[in-house]
């Protein structure tokens, strides 16, 4: 259940400030692209770009295409919840819903979307997720207690859980671990490595060694300078990137001499 | 704080840089103070009974009344104790005790007008109240006797009916401005009106109420629904305004958190912010009630007054608590005593609604908060 995307020449607009320009990649099925590159220089902007969630920040928007399994995102017939629903999306700080329970938060996305679910099918869902997210064995008997209970590294992992409930074809990561301990991390990157079997990853990261850890693909941003739009720089296999890369100003980032 | 940059070899003890107020850098390099001299716990109590005593002895010569000795007395603590800080403790500390002292009295000075509002309310109104007043009404009644069930019932009634108008009309305002309206030329206009609606005087939407339904029903109507379109008019400000409060507090996490799960932006609104809101806008909504409760104004006008029990808010004057309680003081009949005292009794009963209310709606607000705990 896994696809791939195709961008091509995709411009990304705050109101009339251009914040990406020109990015064209392919993201392949079934592994780990991770976005790198220094902060503001719109990995997390052109990431958002990918389920349409830029839009949601009023004046924001989009030229060029984002094509998944031959369809453009940004054709003009295209409904942005239906594309939210193939192309999930767990976020920098943990966001359980405050009002429910573990449970709950499991499913929202189907009780949310109100899809009719018998109890044992929800209970399957929930159980397969959490397992999915490695949460399952430390919340199994308190499902019922509310979300926000959970440690920092737990609800991040109950918010990954909540993602891959409503079966993505593609998951966004935006910095999923910058909030979290050595071991919440580690646990969250053992976990992506289990989930690319069956999913399109990107993560966005700050973090080089976690990027060389997990992804199959690195893309690098960077700034064209001050004041002008983030570009793609390079996107090679991580193994290339972080040995011989293409361009010096990728080698320069890596080796920690900028950003 | 003008803090060198530190060496790169760590600083050994004696050589943490210190702030420039203190004694000699000598004198710091031996031992780093860190505890000074304190007024020992009952210092304040102690500070308190003196002035009490000594003013009370002024009072007591002199020939002053109460609020003179109060104010000498709290006086006499407030240059006392500092002093006495700062002979022992230092000027900060002084400072500190003064500042205290100035926050406690005025938060006494506040006091006063509440405590003795509900003492005087308590004292006249206790006497009145027993089941014949609280389950008759005023038809036929000259004299002794007689009760304010009929202005309960209409108090509860146009109170009910006001919010029933406003509340919908509030919170939907509320999450456009919240939700959709931005910082579109429309939401602004909106939010001035809003503004301006919140200053309008009571009796002048006493007055629009009248003058709507006079254009439909002719000259010198009265009805409940009137006064309940009255105070609606007071209400819908007061909701929008905690109704937007509490929505923009809902984190944009969550919104973002909910579109991301594909759930469109209108189910967004029922099913997660509204929830996570729904225990401060309850509180809001409940305030709300409890403020137009009171209102005298707008009911003199529209609702009118009558003696006699009226439960159709379509038909006909209502009676309401406030207003029974403003003619039973001004036109307490002879002799006045009874109508003065069923005054008191009526706004002993109209504390105790509106104060019910605020009880309700802390304790749904509470039941509706978002929980954290395990």
């Amino acid at each position: 259940m896994a696809k791939s995307i195709h961008v091509s020449d995709l411009n990304i607009y705050y109101g009339d400030f251009l914040a990406v320009e020109g990015v064209s990649m392919t993201i392949p099925a079934r592994s780990v692209t991770a976005l790198i590159g220094p902060s503001g220089c719109g990995k997390s902007t052109f990431l958002r770009s990918l389920n349409r969630m830029h839009e949601v920040i009023p004046g924001a928007r989009v030229e060029g295409k984002v094509v998944i399994d031959g369809q453009d995102l940004y054709a003009t017939e295209v409904d942005p919840v239906q594309v939210r629903r193939q192309i999930g999306m767990v976020f920098q700080r943990p966001n359980p819903f405050p009002t429910m329970s573990i449970y709950d938060n499991v499913i929202a996305g189907m009780r949310l979307n109100n899809k009719k679910l018998k109890k044992s099918e929800a209970d399957d869902v929930v159980e397969k997720s959490l397992r999915g997210a490695n949460l399952w064995e430390e919340v199994k008997h308190r499902l019922g207690r509310p979300g926000m209970g959970l440690s920092g590294g737990q609800q991040q992992r109950l918010c990954i859980a909540r993602a891959i409930a409503v079966e993505p074809q593609v998951l966004l990561m935006d910095e999923p671990a910058s909030a979290l301990d050595p071991i919440s991390t580690s646990a969250i990157e053992d976990l992506i490595h289990e989930l690319k079997s069956d999913y399109t990853i990107v993560i966005v990261t700050h973090n080089m060694q976690q990027a060389a850890r997990v992804s199959e693909d690195t893309a690098f941003f960077n700034l064209a300078g001050a004041g002008l739009p983030g570009r793609l720089v390079e996107m090679n296999p991580t193994r290339k990137i972080f040995s011989t890369p293409d361009e010096p100003s990728t080698e320069a980032y890596i080796s920690g001499r900028f950003g | 704080m003008n803090v060198k940059i530190p060496r790169p070899v760590p600083l050994t003890e004696e050589e943490i840089p210190v702030g420039e107020d203190h004694e000699t850098a000598a004198d710091l390099r031996s031992h780093l103070p860190l505890t000074h001299p304190q007024l020992p716990r009952w210092a304040p109590a102690l500070v308190m009974l003196l002035a009490a005593v000594s003013s009370g002895l002024l009072a007591l010569t002199l020939g002053w009344g109460l609020v003179a000795w109060a104010v000498v007395a709290v006086v006499l603590f407030l240059v006392a104790l500092p002093l006495w800080a700062r002979s022992v403790e230092g000027g900060r500390s002084a400072k500190d005790r003064l500042v205290t002292g100035l926050v406690w009295a005025a938060f006494g000075l506040a006091l006063v007008p509440l405590v003795s509002l509900v003492w005087e309310v308590l004292s006249n109104g206790l006497g009145a109240l027993d089941r014949e007043f609280l389950t008759y009404s005023m038809r036929n009644i000259v004299g002794e006797g007689g009760g304010i069930y009929h202005a309960i019932i209409g108090t509860l009634l146009v109170t009910a009916a006001a919010a029933v108008i406003s509340i919908p009309i509030g919170l939907m305002t509320a999450i456009y401005l919240v939700e959709y309206g931005g910082t579109s030329r429309l939401a602004r206009t909106i939010t001035f009106l809003v503004d301006v609606m919140t200053g309008i005087p009571s009796i002048v939407a006493g007055l629009f109420a009248y003058a709507l339904f006079v254009l439909f029903f002719g000259e010198g109507i009265r009805f409940g629904f009137g006064g309940a379109i009255a105070l609606s008019l007071l209400m819908i400000p007061i909701v929008v305004r905690s109704g937007e409060e509490m929505l923009r507090l809902v984190a944009h996490d969550l919104r973002e958190a909910s579109y991301a799960l594909g759930v469109p932006k209108w189910r967004t609104i029922v099913k997660v912010v509204i929830p996570t809101a729904l225990g401060g806008i309850i509180t809001g909504v409940t305030l709300a009630v409890a403020r137009v409760a009171g209102e005298t104004a707008p009911l003199l006008i529209i609702a009118g007054s009558t003696d006699s029990l009226n439960r159709n808010l379509f038909d006909e004057r209502m009676m309401t608590l406030p207003v029974f309680i403003y003619y039973s003081y001004t036109q307490p009949g002879v002799p006045a005593e009874f109508g003065q005292q069923r005054a008191w009794g009526a706004a002993l009963v109209l504390i105790v609604i509106v104060m019910a209310l605020n009880l309700v709606a802390r304790a749904v607000g509470r039941r509706y908060a978002p929980k954290s705990r395990h």
